[in-house]
């Protein structure tokens, strides 16, 4: 007769371990991978290991003249192309002492609207997956499409456009471009409502982000948790607000601030501000003023010596220049401070002590996109 | 609080500061013994309250290494430049400030990866981006690589 053998068994409830989410993981969103520490399914600490998609973006700018640096700000955070490309080229119109034709300034405004809702479509359609709703998907990228077409018609590119030059833009806009923003815009009013009614109102949705992943207005502000997020957490954060650039000072939109902190407070910033975007838009579209598109720059672009620093809302959060020139046509130093890089950051933090599933939930309202974190 | 009020306030503080010339930012240069106390009373004093580091940037002058402390008011909304600098090129060490500003301690990670600029006190100072075993601080003016890095 066989004899049995007992072996030891190990309390997976008392023992603390560690699971790999990622760098190949649907809900990390590209190549990041989490080392989490659990406990039965409670998470007590996690690292961010970044680096996978590291390209050196910083090195590569010393080496290359500003136009050429437009082109690689596009690939750092790939949703906001146009307003990574918008902070390079008012760094270096500030630095040069050119002011751009208003028909610019409105252009741009009117675009980087653009891209921030399209950039919205889709973390809604993603977070929406996270959450095991694939129809979302399916809805934000049918409404994304539009943005892009609307795009492609325009400047001929879908997602890296380097639409913007020093001094102004590339080509002037397409001449439906007026009337394909303004139907986008009464089409989207009505699919923005299906938005409300497929998820935020989902009992299940919400049962699973309020009051998970809370990060107060003090950690929001320490940790430099900015944009969305932030303002998730009450923290005023906006630079289109506090720190006007193109026609922001001209227009009428709110900030929109929450003061839960929650993973259901992000979801909300940024479904208000897609309606935001849309108000902004409707405001400027019919008042484009006539002129250049772009005044003339000398073939090379030789910044004077000195510092400059330029601030914009990308996205995600603040997007931050910094340029050291020593007049050279190449920058000596060229640092972007990326918004994704500093709300990760807070992803310990905000995570520890929650279930593992609710990392999924907290990861998809961060919102981050890892070429920007890596640069 | 205006630049010219921050001006005389940082004096106060810090009488060895040095104030450089730049249009958009208050900018100065203090020793970098006296960062951690400084940067401490920056954040804490009421009138002050330089509570929100946006940027934290490395940089290398080829003498020197610098690191650069961008800061804001959430509630005064002022600005300021803060700068350290070392000649010191074998062993660039400066105190953390991830103790007040949370945000410090990644950035603080990425300068120390690129520019192999140490911060002491750090609880976590590894490479952030490159691997452990890469050698050298790309970020650095020195630094060669024949086979990543192709010249035109």
């Amino acid at each position: 007769m066989k004899e049995v053998v007992n072996l030891p068994v190990k309390n997976i409830e008392e023992e603390e371990y560690h699971i790999n989410m990622g760098p190949q993981h649907p809900s990390t969103h590209g190549v990041l991978r989490l080392v989490v520490s659990l406990q039965g399914e409670i998470v007590k600490s996690l690292k961010p290991h970044c680096g996978y998609i590291h390209r050196g973006i910083e090195k590569m700018c010393e080496k290359d003249t500003y136009p050429q640096i437009i082109h690689l700000t596009d690939r750092m955070d790939y949703l906001s192309a146009h307003i990574n490309n918008h902070a390079v080229c008012m760094l270096v119109e500030k630095a040069l002492e050119v002011e751009v034709p208003e028909r610019v300034k409105y252009i741009r405004t009117i675009i980087d609207e653009l891209n921030r809702i399209a950039s919205h479509q889709l973390w809604w359609c993603s977070f929406g997956m996270d959450m095991g709703g694939l129809t979302c998907f399916f809805y934000g990228l049918r409404d994304r499409e539009k943005i892009l077409d609307i795009f492609e018609e325009s400047f001929g590119s879908r997602l890296l456009h380097s639409y913007y030059t020093p001094g102004g833009l590339m080509m002037d806009i397409h001449p439906n471009f007026q009337k394909s923003v303004k139907d986008f815009i009464v089409y989207f009013r009505k699919k923005i409502k299906d938005y409300d009614d497929l998820l935020t109102g989902n009992i299940i949705m919400q049962e699973r982000t309020k009051g998970v992943g809370i990060l107060s207005k003090e950690d929001a502000v320490s940790y430099g948790v900015t944009g969305p997020s932030g303002r998730g957490s009450g923290f005023s954060c906006d630079v289109r607000k506090n720190h006007p650039y193109g026609v922001y000072d001209k227009v009428e939109f709110n900030e929109i601030l929450m003061h839960e902190g929650d993973t259901f407070a992000r979801y909300m910033v940024r479904m208000h501000e897609m309606h935001e975007s849309m108000k902004i838009i409707e405001q400027l579209i019919d008042n484009i003023p006539a002129g250049d598109y772009s005044v003339k720059m000398k073939a090379v672009l030789k910044l004077p010596a000195g510092e400059y620093f330029q601030r914009v809302e990308a996205a995600r959060g603040e997007l931050g220049v910094y340029v050291l020139s020593d007049g050279n046509k190449t920058p000596f130093r060229m640092k972007f401070r990326s918004p994704n890089f500093s709300n990760l950051s807070a992803l310990d933090h905000i995570s520890r002590g929650g279930k593992i599933a609710d990392l999924v939930a907290i990861g998809g309202s961060l919102d981050y996109v890892i070429p920007d974190i890596d640069r | 609080m205006n630049n010219e009020q921050l001006k005389e306030r940082i004096l106060g503080l810090v009488p060895d500061a040095e104030f450089q010339e730049n249009k958009q930012f208050l900018t100065f240069l203090i020793p970098p013994a006296r960062l951690h106390a400084l940067a401490q009373k920056l954040r804490d004093e009421e009138d002050l309250a330089f509570d929100f580091l946006f940027c934290l940037t490395g940089v290398d002058l080829i003498k020197q290494l610098m690191v650069i402390y961008h800061m804001e008011s959430t509630r005064h909304k002022h600005q300021l430049v803060l700068k350290v600098q070392t000649e010191d090129r074998l062993n660039p060490a400066f105190d953390t400030v991830c103790d007040l500003w949370k945000t410090a301690e990644f950035h603080e990670r990425e300068v120390y990866d690129l520019l192999g600029i140490r911060f002491n006190n750090h609880p976590d100072l590894r490479r952030i981006f490159l691997d452990e075993d890469w050698k050298g601080h790309p970020l650095r003016k020195d630094y060669t690589d024949e086979v990543n890095i192709v010249e035109l």
